[in-house]
């Protein structure tokens, strides 16, 4: 088993900001299939890491990874300066050692998923206020305050009484940020945002994640968007076959790609 | 006009039958009624009690767990509802006293209204084990998901998201596991406990007028189910209130 690990490189953010999110040598298995085989990858504070690759390279389990979706079979994984402790499973595989620790961590990531995943059974307010008041213990009314001025951010704010299920794509995706964002999180993990929306709808929601990058904040995103990743990443990491397969500034991965396959994915696709 | 001569007749004495106070017997007919309601309630909500336990300890429990639930909900499902009755009411008394008797201790006395929950509710846990874990089957693994991706723990996530995305899903079934516990009571006039057909059964046979009484209990037991309908109506609107209305599919 040939691990590749990829040398960490940093630009776009000095070199003092703190490590957000730090990944080594991760494996992950489902039975036989190998999905990862040795990923390394790091987000220091503000940076915008793009996650590109064809489908099924092992993106989205990348992403789950971090926050704990899916156990990884083996490697490291730090948040925040704090690693993640996993404990054998007995199956060759691992378990979280400490559920707290999971939870705890996972309260300060903000995971905004392909179908965008609001409860339907809550308003797009009480989507929003959910996790800081029932999870982070933030007071109820303040909740709302912020949840308010996050939905105006998003252009919701007249909507925040509605449920999911009367939304276009488009607006539950951007309540999807906004509760995202309401958890006040370190590191916001995106997978996908706009793959489920229609054409005319990615826009309004690629603008909404545009500022977010603008503004500085840490993000992980796995996206098809080869424009807007080249547009908003201090980053790009390609994915193939469950390894990184190429690093680099934006410029240099959409401008000058060296490898073979990374060449022909973006002919494919751009 | 002989029709309404008739029906004259019989309503007078239908009446004085039916009177709230002896010599009538309506008195016991709604007394009945009102324990087959406290008994049907009892045993409807530990069977909720036990069908939540079950589903979510066979979804998500460990295998003893599992193949445990897996028995209890084969054999209560297999078994007639009249056996496991007269087995709660008469049998496993016999079994505990028995049992305290070699340990030294007094008899016990098992009262009627308690062995009748526990024995209709035991069954109805077992229909509302798979009731609600096929409800929460359906509830999408994405809504789940963003919970756990939000650092709710199991049982946050159980009483925040997975029990109210699933009841859309589990009213119907539980609606009509609602109407059997309480029809279910009616059992329990094999163990002598005074509930509504019992009751019927007496004054019926006292009197002789089983067409009277039969009648006014199966009105009983319809208005119940009509009363029913519209509670469940509401809260199955409440259960559903973030979803699209189903379009006519007329
Ligand atoms: N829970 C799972 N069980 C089994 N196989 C899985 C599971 N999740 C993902 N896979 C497989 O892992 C591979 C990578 O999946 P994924 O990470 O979703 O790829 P991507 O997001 O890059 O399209 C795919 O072949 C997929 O079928
Ligand atoms: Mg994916």
């Amino acid at each position: 088993m040939t691990a590749t690990i990829m040398a960490i490189p940093r630009h776009a953010v000095t070199d003092t900001a703190a490590e957000a999110i730090h990944v080594e040598d991760l494996h992950k298995k489902f039975g036989a299939l190998h999905v990862l085989k040795g990923v390394s990858l790091s987000a220091r504070d503000g940076d915008v890491v793009a996650i590109i690759g064809g489908s099924g390279s092992g993106k989205s389990t990348l992403l789950r990874c971090i926050n704990c979706l899916e156990n990884p079979t083996s490697g490291v994984i730090r948040v925040n300066g704090e690693e993640i402790r996993l404990k054998p499973d007995g199956n060759g595989s691992t378990l979280p050692a400490d559920r707290k620790q999971i939870e705890r961590v996972r309260s300060r990531l903000g995971m905004v998923f392909q179908s965008f995943n609001l409860w339907t059974h809550m308003t797009l307010i009480e989507n929003v206020i959910e996790v800081p008041v029932h999870v982070l213990g933030v007071k109820r009314e303040m909740a709302i305050i912020e949840a308010e001025k996050l939905l105006a951010r998003v252009g919701l704010l007249e909507k925040r009484h509605v449920y999911p299920a009367f939304l276009s794509g488009g607006q539950q995706q951007r309540g999807a940020i906004a509760r995202a964002l309401a958890v006040q999180p370190r590191v916001m993990l995106f997978d996908e945002p706009t793959s489920s929306l229609d054409p005319e709808l990615i826009g309004e929601v690629l603008g909404v994640i545009g500022d977010l990058a603008r503004e500085g904040r840490t993000m992980i995103l796995v996206t098809h968007e080869m424009k807007f990743a080249r547009e908003v990443a201090t980053r790009v990491v390609f994915l193939h076959e469950g390894r990184v397969e190429e690093e680099g500034p934006p410029d240099a991965i959409f401008g000058s790609p060296k490898s073979e396959r990374l060449q022909q994915f973006i002919r494919r696709v751009g | 006009m002989t029709d309404s001569v008739f029906l004259s007749l019989a309503q007078t004495s239908m009446f004085e039958l039916l009177a709230p106070t002896p010599p009538g017997w309506g008195g016991n007919l709604v007394r009945g009624f009102i324990n087959s309601i406290g008994i049907g309630v009892g045993a409807f909500a530990l069977g909720l009690v036990i069908g939540i336990g079950g589903a979510f300890g066979k979804l998500y429990g460990g295998p003893v767990r599992r193949d445990l639930l897996q028995v209890y909900t084969t054999l209560i499902r297999a078994v007639p509802e009249l056996v496991l009755i007269l087995l709660i009411y008469f049998a496993v008394p016999d079994l505990i006293n028995r049992l305290l008797e070699t340990l030294g201790y007094g008899r016990i006395d098992v009262s009627g209204p308690m062995a009748g929950i526990v024995a209709l509710g035991f069954v109805q846990g077992a229909y509302a084990t798979e009731v609600l874990r096929g409800a929460i089957l359906a509830v999408p693994q994405g809504q789940i998901e963003a919970g756990r991706a939000f650092g709710m723990n199991p049982r946050m996530l159980m009483r925040r998201i997975t029990l109210p995305a699933m009841l859309p899903f589990a009213i119907p079934g539980l609606a009509n596991l609602w109407l059997v516990a309480f029809k279910g009571t009616a059992l329990l006039a094999v163990v002598g406990f005074n509930e509504l057909t019992l009751e019927t059964r007496q004054a019926a046979g006292t009197t002789k007028a089983y067409f009277t009484f039969f009648m006014a209990a199966g009105v009983l037991y319809l208005l119940l189910t009509l009363i029913s309908n519209v509670l469940i109506g509401r809260v199955e609107h409440w259960a559903r209130r973030g979803r699209q209305p189903i379009a006519e599919s007329r």
